[in-house]
């Protein structure tokens, strides 16, 4: 793996779209135009949700809006690889809906309806296991999935199974004694772990400087014997390189943090009111950021998509939603008699 | 049938079940060329080598949170704490992640894990050696708990454990591990988990207890035979979780007496579960008050022998509880 080194850019600060480039190796156009609908879609289904909660109709939401970029390109890589298995977290939206399912599943695990494919609606959304794409979050306690994962690589190594594990965590997540267990315990058998940190700059409320006295999470991968790189998360193709660099270094040499600085656009959950903590000007700010705008400018200005190709994929995007929201709305949630089911595996 | 030691049944179920399966590893703090911290896994790392017997670093979150990692992609791991007092940073990843794997993907995913947990005292080990933790998982669905008491049992149970598609806390009471020995058959077999066993037949007491106690409440019985006061039945309940409610109650019915023994704190312990069970499902055949001797509500027992003694339930104090019961 080539430039190995730490950078210390400040949060995503400095870190311009640099849309006048080749495609990297390995993508062709009708990718971009691929994760360009998935995005599309994501973020129209991302709004949607929220929408629902301000009706009633979907009890939580973690938004993943300024993620998508991010979550898109490491699920690029890992597709364009074959091989790989997912430990998302709970803002990872992007990477759950991206890997396979439907609107209409995504939307009947947020109205905890019955067909959710994760738990069936016994978690929160999208948490559980979706095993035909090979993801897994067990829970929504940050860091849990992190020793998980480097498990799940090191069973895979026992069976001369050659998969990549990407586990994702926020900088929140980073301050968890687990996370630092974990990556010990990776560096020290050099599975093919990479450890992928969100980097939003918050743990809900609580702000970066005061999560950790240093500005950037890859640094602490030198201290486990492996390194740790510095991606702007808030664009696609610079996650999808790096995540492919990452993959490649992790199969022939060990585990690999990635720390992809990203914003997070909206409140923490649709039970957080950011303006207790967040400056306007911040906020405004952030929103200037958005990957979906820049991945869209991206893709017109370079000539993949003109903006009338881009208006038809958002209105099939908001006909799949609507149809998605109209179909889970009028689906039954679990029978009741479903509460004793599967507590023992049999 | 040979005669072996519980660590000797311990060694060899794990022994036979990594020979039998090849998904069987085991992972702990010095369970490699050490052999274990008690030698469960003495010469395994000759045998098996370092891929299947892995020292880990000392950090038992990690040893949980892999080893259920590990079980997602169908292996079935042995972590091993060293003692039951050091297991409290392992709880997130048991009881907050493992006992929920099965209900929280509504059964598309399992966690065969065998978690082996050195617990339990009179052994001098103070404060952070002496624990008895079982209550906690006791309360937790989606677990098994087990805690055999004889070398026949440990190792019948440990394979089961293993075999078995869902988290288990396998607790070995240490002042067992070279005290108590017992036969112990060559060929291969397991017990049922989940299946109490009348170690004592009698007529006019029920006594209920596991691990190490249940030694204890033997000879007590054998006491009050003597003494001519009592036939006291011993149910050892050899699996806490999930509890043979039906061999408990079968006793109680029975003798219309029952005395409940643990190690553990009395407040909120396994005999507060089954003294509920009997005054539930058995109020109308009972003679007398449920009676309980355990471990006192205080953090577990101190180092300074008197102190241990005092907290420790034993044969006299198991033969008293008993003698009052059938005088009432």
């Amino acid at each position: 793996m080539t430039q190995l080194t730490n950078q210390t850019d400040g949060h995503a600060d400095g870190i311009a779209a640099d849309i006048s480039r080749q495609l990297p190796q390995g993508i062709t156009p009708e990718d971009l135009v691929d994760f360009y609908r998935r995005m599309v879609t994501i973020r129209t289904i991302d709004e949607r949700i929220w929408m629902m909660n301000r009706q009633g109709k979907v009890p939580i939401a973690a938004s993943g809006q300024g993620h998508e970029a991010a979550q898109l390109g490491s699920l690029l890589a890992a597709e364009k690889d074959g091989n790989c298995f997912f430990f998302p977290y709970y803002r990872d939206l992007s990477l759950k809906m991206g890997a396979g399912l439907t609107p209409t599943q995504v939307m009947l695990s947020f109205m905890g309806k019955e067909g959710d494919p994760y738990s069936n609606a016994r978690q929160f959304p999208l948490q559980g296991a979706d095993l035909e794409h090979n993801v897994i979050q067990t829970s929504n306690v940050v860091a849990a999935q992190l020793t998980q994962a480097v498990g799940y690589a090191l069973a895979c190594k026992m069976l001369g199974d050659d998969k990549v594990i990407f586990v994702y965590f926020g900088d929140g997540a980073s301050s968890q004694g687990e996370t630092h267990e974990a990556m010990n315990f990776a560096g020290v058998h050099k599975l093919p772990v990479v450890f992928v940190c969100e980097n939003n700059a918050y743990a809900i409320s609580v702000p970066q400087r005061m999560q950790m006295a240093i500005g950037d999470v890859a640094n602490r991968a030198e201290g486990y014997g492996f390194p740790g790189l510095i991606v702007d998360g808030l664009d696609l193709l610079a996650s999808y390189e790096a995540c492919r660099e990452a993959i490649n270094h992790a199969r022939r040499e060990g585990p690999v943090m990635l720390e992809m600085k990203l914003e997070r656009l909206m409140p923490h959950t649709t039970d957080d009111d950011d303006s207790r903590y967040r400056p306007k000007e911040e906020i405004d700010a952030v929103r200037e950021k958005d990957p979906v705008a820049a991945f869209s400018s991206f893709m017109l200005e370079q000539g993949y998509l003109t903006e009338e190709q881009q208006e038809e994929i958002r209105a099939q995007a908001r006909r799949a939603v609507n149809e998605a929201t109209d179909a889970a709305d009028a689906a039954l949630p679990p029978d009741a008699s479903d509460l004793h089911k599967n507590v023992y595996a049999p | 049938m040979a005669v072996k030691s519980v660590i000797e049944a311990v060694r060899e179920a794990m022994r036979e079940e990594m020979q039998r399966d090849e998904h069987v590893f085991v992972m702990g703090e010095d369970v490699g060329w050490r052999g274990g911290v008690f030698l469960a896994t003495q010469g395994f790392i000759e045998e098996f080598g370092p891929e299947r017997v892995i020292d880990t670093p000392l950090a038992e979150a990690s040893i949980m949170g892999i080893a259920l990692g590990a079980s997602f992609r169908g292996m079935r791991p042995i972590p091993e704490v060293e003692f039951a007092d050091f297991l409290w940073p392992a709880v997130n990843q048991l009881i907050g992640e493992a006992a929920r794997v099965c209900y929280g993907s509504d059964g598309s995913l399992n966690a065969p894990v065998t978690i082996r947990i050195p617990y339990g005292g009179g052994i001098r080990g103070g404060l952070f050696h002496s624990q008895n933790v079982e209550a906690y998982f006791f309360h937790t669905p989606g677990l098994k708990v087990i805690a055999p008491a004889t070398p026949y049992d440990a190792k019948g149970l440990l394979k089961s454990a293993i075999r078995d598609n869902n988290p288990v806390v396998f607790l070995e009471h240490k002042k067992t591990y070279r005290l108590v020995r017992g036969d112990v058959p060559e060929e291969d077999y397991v017990l049922p988990i989940g299946k109490a066993e009348v170690k004592r037949p009698g007529q006019n007491i029920t006594v209920v207890s596991y691990g190490l106690m249940v030694h204890y409440c033997l000879e007590a019985a054998e006491l009050l035979a003597a003494e001519g006061v009592a036939q006291v039945e011993v149910v050892d309940l050899r699996t806490l979780k999930p509890l043979d409610t039906e061999t408990v109650l079968e006793s109680v019915k029975k003798t219309g007496k029952l005395l409940i023994v643990h190690e553990d704190n009395i407040t909120g312990g396994i005999g507060s579960e089954i003294a509920a069970l009997a005054a539930d499902q058995a109020f109308d055949y009972l003679d007398a008050p449920i009676g309980r001797v355990c471990g006192p509500d205080v953090p577990t027992m101190p180092f300074a022998q008197t102190l241990e003694d005092a907290y420790m339930p034993n044969t006299q104090k198991i033969a008293q509880a008993l003698r009052n019961l059938a005088a009432y």
